[in-house]
């Protein structure tokens, strides 16, 4: 298979995806509630990166800031997010349209049977998706009034059927033409991700976004689905940007972790190193809370940070028994502790304990 | 722990009638297929199963939220299966059934104060000032300051929400408590903070546990005995530190195999289990975990293994165990 986006062909290793120090904030009726703060990742060509957090920490935010698609009451402040050398932020709403937003940053649902119209055949949404996602779709090609009335060109149809049919089998989903002539609820959940899965990769992205994919199914589905999800973004090439609040799932599937904490993040390290060694102490009393065999349930401790009126400078002091003066008044830097391990804490626990 | 089972029931079943359009029965939905336990005062029976496998159904079954297709239940030794008005009054005070989702449980027009005096009101004739102390008493065993009564639910989170709901039915001081997945939908963080609220409950009241879960590694910590679920029916029955270590029914070790184990092998690398569960109005034949059983030989097609002891504590409903 090949690729119309020439321009964006990165060897493994290089940064695909930069989002450097982002504000993010919502206005609403009872303030500003600054949701990232300050927010920096990277994410590697051919990588599943895990962005892991509790709810409300901006994960799902970050994730549709860089679609492009925050809600009307937020407002950009500061930062850049660079895809492929460009700034997506500077970049005029047709284009990231056109190019990029469903072609080469696709998205999965943690709702996959919300995410269908529950009216009309899988077929026909699939190929409503190609006619505009497409890889063999020229930018630009169908758009304005005469799009709105255009015809799916013919050939294009063509190969684009056989290219959902390709996929369809890669997900494991049985034959095309039976998928194709039924409606979303005649899917089991786990079958609707796995269509959820291949309508993600049909367009060929470089980076998929998936939004905690795995939270609405059993166990053994689950395995199975980030097992399919896991292959096929290795065999393809494509970069993951996983965001889940399980971190069992995170060991799973990523490659390395960041961890975010009331929309800054704290912590990113290779995932064996991240479950080995944590260092900050956000991440070593989120991994203590897991119920694990043998070993006491530990809290966390106090309530989750307000975005509104959030605590300054490290928002995880009220919470940790290590701040300091400083922790109240600055945000920590980044402190590299080698091997691709970064920590922003002032003081950070660094016992070498095997855990 | 002690002699006599607090909860008995025998071949319990539930079959949901489904219906066409324009109402003939097209068949029955087995939600619940003959199933048999028993529960003993003081211990948490763990529950555990996919979606669909019955496991709430089951304990809306015993509360009497459902009535029984089949089947007996004992509470106490006495038969509640059919209950009568003047029964359900005096069995339901002692037997509480704890919502999945506190949050749409709770009338979100009433204050958590009204929502926690509606029980003592139903089921017992405590006055005005009697009610107010018991409810202050409770609010603070759960962990929540007392200012909390004069608030809506809405404005509580999800912890916190779940914390009223255990309220509410310990205001009656149940004997047995059916929690269904009583920390799904929560932060691990919280999740933590939540189970070991249900640990010193336990303790405090003297309550007897049915914990209904999907998420394993919960009921790991959780419960003394566990029961495995599919498709209607108990496969594996056994101590918790034996079903982790030594479980026999393939599908209990697929279940197993299917937890992430932090630290350890990853389950992408080594998961296993093809396909889903099987459509409930059409089980197949003999075992119904045979079209999934990497196992599954012509015997288990033809014979409806029954659950059979195969050690001391542990039973099995496989036939290749």
């Amino acid at each position: 298979m090949s690729s119309t986006h020439g321009s964006d062909v990165a060897t493994p290793g290089d940064n695909l995806l930069e989002v450097d120090s982002l504000f993010v904030s919502f206005i609403t009726g009872a303030g500003v509630a600054k949701v990232l703060d300050g927010v920096n990742l990277t994410i590697r060509a051919g990588e599943i990166l895990g962005l892991v957090g509790e709810s409300g920490c901006g994960k799902t935010t970050l994730a549709n800031a860089i679609l492009g698609i925050l809600a009307a009451n937020a407002r950009h402040e500061m930062g850049s997010i660079r895809f492929g050398g460009e700034d997506l932020l500077a970049m005029p709403r047709s284009r990231m349209e056109d190019e990029v937003r469903g072609r080469r940053i696709t998205f999965i649902p943690q709702d996959p049977y919300g995410s269908f119209n529950p009216l009309f055949t899988v077929g026909a949404q699939t190929l409503e998706v190609m006619k505009w996602k497409s890889p063999q779709r020229a930018p630009g090609e169908g758009r304005g009034i005469a799009g709105f009335f255009s015809r799916y060109p013919r050939a294009r149809r063509r190969t684009d059927a056989e290219a959902i049919g390709q996929m369809l089998r890669a997900v494991q989903l049985p034959a095309s033409a039976a998928v194709a002539g039924k409606l979303p609820h005649e899917f089991s959940g786990g079958q609707r991700q796995r269509l959820m899965i291949a309508l993600a990769l049909l367009p060929q992205p470089r980076l998929v976004i998936a939004d905690e994919p795995t939270t609405a199914l059993d166990v053994t589905i689950q395995a199975q689905i980030l097992k399919l999800l896991k292959q096929l973004a290795k065999r393809r090439g494509i970069s993951v940007l996983f965001t889940t609040h399980d971190l069992g799932t995170a060991y799973e599937i990523c490659e390395r972790i960041t961890v975010m904490y009331a929309g800054q993040e704290v912590e990113t390290a290779p995932v064996d190193d991240f479950f080995r060694r944590p260092h900050h102490p956000y991440t070593v009393r989120l991994l203590d809370s897991l119920p694990r065999p043998g070993r006491q349930l530990r809290e966390v401790g106090g309530e989750i940070a307000r975005l509104i009126d959030a605590p300054a400078g490290c928002r995880f002091h009220p919470r940790c028994a290590r701040a300091t003066d400083i922790c109240r008044r600055q945000r920590p830097p980044v402190t590299s502790l080698g091997g691709g391990h970064e920590v922003r804490c002032y003081h950070p626990i660094v016992e070498a304990a095997s855990r | 722990m002690s002699r006599t089972p607090l909860l008995e029931v025998e071949t319990l079943s539930r079959y949901f009638p489904v219906r066409h359009m324009f109402g003939w029965q097209l068949g029955k939905l087995r939600a619940l297929d003959g199933v048999s336990f028993a529960v003993r005062p003081g211990e948490t029976l763990g529950i555990v199963g996919e979606s669909g496998c019955g496991k709430s159904t089951l304990g809306k079954v015993l509360v009497g939220i459902h009535p029984t297709s089949g089947g007996r239940i004992l509470f106490e030794g006495r038969d509640i299966t059919a209950r009568s008005v003047a029964l359900r009054r005096a069995v339901a005070p002692k037997l509480q059934y704890c919502y999945q989702d506190p949050g749409n449980s709770l009338d979100p027009r009433w204050t958590v104060r009204r929502s926690l005096a509606e029980p003592l009101v139903v089921h017992t004739g405590l006055s005005a000032g009697d009610r107010e102390a018991r409810i202050a008493k409770i609010l603070h065993q759960v962990g929540l300051p007392p200012t909390h009564l004069d608030l809506y639910p809405h404005e509580l989170s999800g912890g916190q929400q779940r914390r009223v709901g255990l309220a509410r039915i310990l205001t009656l001081q149940p004997r047995l408590v059916v929690l269904d997945e009583p920390t799904s939908g929560l932060d691990v963080s919280v999740q933590a903070s939540v189970l070991k609220l249900l640990r010193e409950l336990q303790e405090t009241f003297a309550l007897t546990y049915l914990f209904i879960s999907h998420d394993l590694s919960v009921v790991r910590t959780m419960c003394d005995r566990v029961a495995v679920m599919y498709a209607g029916r108990i496969v594996e029955m056994a101590p918790t530190e034996t079903i982790f270590a030594a479980a026999k029914h393939p599908y209990t070790l697929s279940l197993l195999s299917a937890i992430p184990d932090i630290g350890g092998r990853r389950v992408t690398d080594t998961f296993a289990l093809e396909g889903e569960p099987p459509d409930p109005m059409r089980p197949p034949s003999g075992c119904r975990f045979r079209t999934r059983c990497p196992r599954a030989a012509a015997v288990c097609a033809s014979t409806d293994p029954p659950l059979r002891h195969v050690a001391p504590g542990q039973s099995v409903a496989c036939v290749l165990a």
